[in-house]
């Protein structure tokens, strides 16, 4: 009876399985491809497409006038060995990556300490602060070279007063760089937020134990807050690093209206002005692709850039792991 | 991976794969109904200010009444770039109308845009009737896909107060003669500063480039279809004496110069302020100052030419607006018919000028431009036109590549120290090696 009731219980509780029909299976596979359709609809369009034909047309000579044509690796071996702008343009790239970005975190930070310590005024003191992240880039650059303009601009005016001959800013090769990251600096609105709220996530309880047991302001800012907020930090690095390797508009915008060259059409105008100071990777780009018509070329430059920002982004997520303490 | 996803992600890539290969060119039939079918053509043109767009539609209502067959629907605003775009997209205007000479090259090559050699044959039309500087600018390798529409001729303006004030009675008409201009006409503020130049050098200033000097000195942008700047020594001359003059000033204080008076195409640009005694500029110029500046009293003249070559004197830069069938237009016959009228009606052509105030491109409406020819201003922009040695920019594949390159250079020599002749030639050079190397890519 016993073994009976056990065969009998088992048989109730676990009934056998029987494999789904195939008919069944292809209802159940149409079914999920309904669900996913929308993302795979999204990222066929807007990312396999776009990379795939990027990574196609890299290896061709594209005009945007003809069909492409298949040239191999020309396009690459043109970029190493030919083109004279590419390693100018990497290198005031890579200048922005190294200064701005880890000025702007810095800054950030500093400025987010600041809004989540201060006792009053705290919610005027971020409008401030956040206010300028929303003035429109171009206009922004357009009103940034107005102030720094060597001769009418009211901040050399203003160092005047104190004895000090202001650089030419925008107008100089030297000096050009510094005013773009100047210019990032006075929007860095968009960092202050999200270091302000990973600071307020930082449990108090733990400062209050590490400040009873003797640790200074340095020493929980190093081993209480840092390893809290440093997924945030490394996300605005990462993020950081990403957008001023796709730097343009600013330094266009700043080049085109510091040269003082009306942009006619037909009027050529040597990119990254001046002296090809501010010629970042993105500019060479589209000057490639959209006024030389040496689309093919963009493509290789694209896939470059692509690969590069690959490379930075694992190389910081590597580095960052022994600061957040993870495997 | 599930089976499902993989299967998904296949056909992803497979779609892609399959969107890159329907990708670029665009074809289009060139076939379309006879120029007597009743039809509307399409056409674009950069125009956007009222008195152009203006000018242009009475152009085309005069097309019309010849052709009332033939309705024209007239897009303004429209720029190389999306034209470009249209024609690769196989959904092209039937007529474009560019003010980009430098991309004749690009769009004779590609074929985007059509060669009007066969029509113009077909049809009798000698391009002995146009402006031969004109017709080089609308053809490249044989091919002519454009044909001149208006032109831009550039000269010198000078200040007759100021001139008059140091003496002058007339603009200079050669370099050294200009040099020598320039240096007395220029004053400077107690701090040293620039209060106002002479003539400012500076390649940034407005319309102060190797192109618009070239005629001057007769340089030849290419022999043989190669670049030329290290081997026509015409290029080490001018450059030679762009640099010396710059140095004289002092190139901090051009900057500060430049970046302390008015944009270009500002009322407050700087030689209708009187800031400049003399510079280079185009014939356009003459109807700012009648708008913005109407009681400065100016003159015209060519810009001088190298003293060694005084026979040029009275020739000058000229570029202007061009005009073509593009590739897949769907009326080709009716195209090339409002093309013929725009580019050889003498009333059309010398009524948009007129309007314009640009500078006509066929030898019969230059002739008949007696409205421009009787302002002394303009009238010297129209002899710089019809002058045998006036001449443009040759096109290359990759539209004005070649003067970015050079412009590049000409930015970083100005600022720097100059170099002793022959190593400015070698310099030259190594650009004519880099301008070539650029070429890699457009064959």
């Amino acid at each position: 009876v016993t073994t009976a009731l056990a065969t009998g219980s088992s048989a109730a509780v676990r009934p056998a399985r029987r494999r789904p029909g195939r008919a069944l299976r292809r209802r159940r596979a149409f079914t999920a491809l309904l669900f996913l359709s929308p993302w795979l609809l999204g990222v066929g369009l807007f990312f396999l497409y776009p990379l795939v034909s990027t990574i196609y047309f890299s290896f061709t000579h594209y005009d945007l006038l003809s069909n492409p044509r298949w040239v191999g690796i020309s396009n690459y071996k043109f970029a190493f060995q030919d083109d004279p702008n590419l390693w100018p343009a990497v290198r005031n790239t890579l200048w922005l990556v190294v200064v701005m970005v880890p000025l702007r975190v810095l800054l950030g930070l500093g400025v987010a300490g600041i809004a989540v310590s201060l006792k009053s005024g705290a919610s005027v003191f971020r409008a401030l602060v956040y206010l300028p992240y929303l003035v429109p880039p171009v206009a922004a650059t357009i009103a940034f070279v107005f102030l720094f303009n060597p001769g009418t601009g009211p901040v050399n005016h203003v160092l005047s007063w104190v004895g000090i001959s202001g650089p030419g800013w925008f107008t100089s090769s030297t000096w050009a760089k510094p005013a773009l990251v100047l210019l990032s600096l006075w929007a860095v609105g968009d960092l202050m937020v999200i270091l302000m709220a990973a600071l307020l996530d930082v449990p108090r309880e733990l400062h209050e134990a590490a400040a009873i047991d003797g640790a200074g302001g340095v020493a929980r800012f190093r081993y209480v807050t840092l390893p809290v907020i440093a997924p945030v930090l490394l996300f605005a690095a990462i993020t950081g690093i990403i957008e001023t390797l796709q730097y343009f508009t600013q330094a266009t915008v700043a080049a085109r209206v510091a040269s003082g060259v009306t942009d006619l059409p037909g009027t050529q105008i040597p990119p990254g002005y001046p002296n090809g100071s501010t010629l970042t990777y993105p500019q060479l780009l589209v000057d490639q692709g959209f006024t030389q018509f040496n689309m093919g070329y963009a493509a290789a430059l694209s896939v470059l850039l692509f690969v590069v920002s690959l490379v930075f982004t694992g190389a910081l997520l590597r580095g960052t792991r022994s600061l957040t303490g993870d495997a | 991976m599930t089976k499902t996803l993989r299967l998904a992600l296949v056909a992803t890539l497979t779609t892609a794969f399959g969107l890159v290969a329907c990708t670029a060119g665009g074809g289009g039939s060139d076939n379309g109904p006879a120029a007597s079918a009743k039809q509307t053509i399409t056409v674009w043109h950069g125009f956007t200010g009222d008195n152009e767009v203006n000018a242009f539609n009475a152009a085309v209502a005069r097309f019309h009444a010849k052709f009332p067959n033939i309705t024209v629907k007239a897009v303004k605003g429209q720029d190389d770039d999306k034209i470009t775009k249209a024609i690769s997209g196989g959904d092209p205007p039937d007529v474009a109308v560019s003010f980009t000479t430098d991309n004749v090259g690009k769009f004779c090559a590609t074929g985007a845009w059509q060669d009007l050699n066969p029509l113009m044959k077909q049809d009798g039309i000698k391009t002995s009737e146009f402006n031969q500087a004109a017709m080089d600018y609308t053809e490249f390798e044989g091919k002519r896909c454009a044909l001149p529409l208006l032109q831009d001729v550039y000269g010198l303006y000078y200040n007759k107060q100021l001139l008059s004030a140091a003496g002058y009675s007339a603009p200079p008409k050669t370099i050294s003669e200009l040099t020598a201009m320039a240096k007395k006409l220029t004053q400077f503020n107690s701090d040293g500063s620039i209060k106002v130049a002479g003539f400012d050098p500076d390649w940034l200033f407005y319309e102060v480039a190797p192109s618009h000097f070239a005629p001057s000195w007769g340089a030849k942008w290419q022999v043989n279809g190669k670049s030329s700047l290290g081997s026509d020594p015409a290029w080490t001359q001018m450059v030679a004496w762009q640099k010396s003059l710059v140095d004289w000033y002092g190139y901090s204080k051009l900057q500060k110069f430049l970046h302390s008076v008015g944009q270009e195409f500002d009322p407050d640009n700087p030689f209708e302020k009187g800031k400049v005694a003399m510079a280079i500029d185009g014939e356009w110029r003459t109807a700012s100052i009648r708008d913005e500046a109407p009681s400065l009293d100016y003159g015209t003249a060519p810009f001088p030419v190298a003293d060694s070559l005084s026979s040029h004197y009275g020739a000058g830069y000229v570029t202007g607006t061009i005009i073509g069938i593009p590739r897949g237009s769907g009326h080709k016959a009716a195209a090339w018919e409002f093309v013929k009228f725009m580019t050889t009606d003498t009333q059309t052509l010398v009524d948009l000028a007129n309007k314009i105030r640009n500078v006509p491109t066929t030898t019969a409406s230059l002739a008949a431009a007696t409205d421009l020819k009787n302002d002394p201003h303009f009238k010297t922009f129209l002899d710089i036109a019809a002058n045998q040695y006036t001449s443009t920019t040759p096109a290359s594949p990759n539209g004005g590549a070649y003067q970015v390159t050079f412009g590049q250079f000409l930015d970083k020599y100005e600022s720097g120290s100059a170099a002793s002749s022959s190593a400015l030639t070698a310099k030259l050079e190594s650009v004519d090696k880099q301008i070539t190397d650029d070429l890699k890519l457009s064959k």
